[in-house]
């Protein structure tokens, strides 16, 4: 049985890894012809185990525009974007460094921009010829619905993020574009990011990131984190026709985090 | 032929079964490999798909329990529970009567109530051992995000849907209960009850005629058009699946566009 995104081609920014790679694998497994971007040199082990990679520095305007021109030589279309690279910061404002403020905000936000900037011609393309139009999927985060203590730059973002999203998705409809632009907003994911902004965190209160993951699963009510499949699933659904209807909304995928 | 969310071996009970979103419902949950218990207000009726139909008044405590009892009886199982049934008021506060208020609440709000504390035992054993659990779907609105002229009432009894999805979530995922609960809120959609709403509408002066009052509404969504009851019962067809397993206090809003601004 053919999958609902058979015939559709995809694109992932920071694919090679944790949510992006689970991403990847549930837009392949329902049939989409998928393309992994990631910083990586293209003979690292995860670029050569993706079925289509394009290194991208995802805040270069460049090298997006080198990535359009590739997917355009190979399809002339492109019918999902998920805009998933990102990154994590934590830090009293105090102590943030600007920096590295603006280093999160370009990773997180600037991304997000340049990648539906540059590809938006190549989408919208595709959504004319598909009975339901073509799909962005933007990953946000809970930390862009709430905040929390010592989050601030990436709560900035992240909020950034769902905006931008309506923001767009108002943009494309009313100009009868036919691209959706959807939200996901993840729960706490056990990723390599997660572990490693906590091992960052960890450090500084002298503790160890197991114990603040644990602590940090206790605090959800399902007291446990996501698997990157039970993220990836949802951006699958927000790509397919079986969420024609859909723009402009923000999917939370978190363990009742945010029902509170 | 797409690859569909997969319920199969799963049981699901839809009520307001007979109603646009609720048909589809009944249809997408089928082809997704579901058994559906079809049910509605109505004594009999025919719904495409159903494995079963049973009369249900979801105001009546007696009836859930009967009808839950019939279901544990031929199926011996219960693993899904779209909470549909509901109805619209288009009144202005003041010639709203408090029956009518009342009635209101009854159906959309006591009966997700009822319902969601009848099927509780069975959706518990139901979900156990089970990839994502069991999951509750509780059809709430836009108008139970946003406020409307002449909607009050019912726009008062999609809010309580939604935070009553969210506490028993919560409380669910408390007791360790495997049992997701989240709501969805349709815009406008191609139903029965819009034409009723554009009636009322009408009716009380706001447009001219159906068709005036159909194309404003139409204009109020994003994307210039109405929704179709297949695109919320992907939705729901969404949430009830495994695809949803780390989504529970959650609001799935499909509207074209219309909340985003």
């Amino acid at each position: 049985m053919a999958g609902r995104l058979e015939g559709r081609i995809a694109l992932v920014s920071g694919g090679l890894r944790g949510i992006g790679k689970a991403i990847c694998d549930c837009l392949e497994a329902d049939g989409a012809v998928v393309y992994a971007t990631d910083l990586d040199a293209p003979d690292s082990e995860a670029a050569r185990a993706a079925a289509h990679y394009i290194q991208l520095d995802a805040t270069s305007e460049d090298a997006w525009i080198a990535a359009r021109a590739r997917v355009e030589q190979d399809f002339g279309r492109l019918d999902i974007l998920v805009n998933n690279v990102g990154a994590d910061l934590t830090g009293k404002v105090q102590d943030l460094a600007l920096a590295d403020w603006r280093r999160l905000i370009t990773l997180n936000l600037d991304t997000v921009f340049l990648g539906t900037k540059t590809f938006q011609p190549l989408l919208a393309k595709a959504g004319a010829s598909t009975p339901y139009g073509s799909s962005i999927v933007n990953i946000s985060s809970i930390m862009g619905l709430v905040g929390m203590g010592e989050v601030s730059a990436y709560n900035a973002s992240k909020g950034g993020v769902r905006l931008f999203t309506k923001s767009n998705a108002l943009e494309f409809a009313d100009a009868g574009v036919p691209i959706r632009v959807n939200s996901v907003h993840p729960g706490f994911v056990e990723t390599p990011l997660l572990r490693k902004g906590f091992e960052n965190w960890a450090a500084r209160e002298g503790t160890t990131a197991d114990a603040m993951i644990e602590a940090m699963a206790q605090t959800t009510p399902f007291k446990r984190l996501a698997q990157p499949v039970e993220i990836g699933k949802v951006v699958a659904f927000l790509a397919s026709d079986d969420a024609s209807y859909m723009t402009g909304s923000e999917v939370v995928v978190d363990g009742g985090w945010t029902a509170r | 032929m797409t690859a569909k969310t997969d319920l199969t071996g799963t049981v699901a009970l839809v009520t307001g079964a007979t109603g646009g979103i609720g048909r589809a419902t009944v249809g997408a949950l089928t082809e997704a490999g579901a058994q559906v218990i079809a049910s509605d207000i109505g004594v009999n009726a025919q719904v495409d798909g159903a494995a079963m139909y049973a009369p249900l008044d979801v105001t009546s405590e007696a009836a859930w329990a009967d009808v839950i009892g019939r279901i544990e009886r031929e199926f011996g199982r219960l693993d899904r529970l779209v909470n549909n049934a509901g109805i619209s008021v288009t009144n202005s506060v003041a010639a709203t009567s408090l029956s009518e208020f009342r009635k209101c609440f009854a159906i959309n709000v006591e009966g997700v109530f009822l319902g969601t504390r009848a099927a509780q035992p069975l959706l518990a054993r139901g979900g156990e051992g089970r990839e994502g659990g069991s999951s509750i779907i509780n059809l709430s609105s836009v108008g139970g995000l946003r406020g409307a002229a002449m909607m009050s009432t019912y726009c008062a009894s999609k809010g309580a849907v939604k935070l009553f999805s969210k506490s028993a979530a919560l409380e669910f995922a408390a007791l360790k209960l495997p049992i997701r609960v989240n709501s969805v809120h349709p815009g406008g959609i191609e139903t029965d009850m819009m034409d009723t709403i554009f009636a009322r509408y009408v009716d009380e002066g706001l447009f001219p005629d159906m068709d005036a009052a159909r194309a404003a509404v139409s204009a109020g969504h994003a994307v210039g058009r109405m929704g179709r009851p297949a695109e919320i019962a992907e939705g729901i067809a969404f949430l009830a699946s495994p695809a949803a397993s780390f989504m529970t206090g959650s609001e799935l809003v499909i509207d074209g566009g219309m909340t985003a601004r």
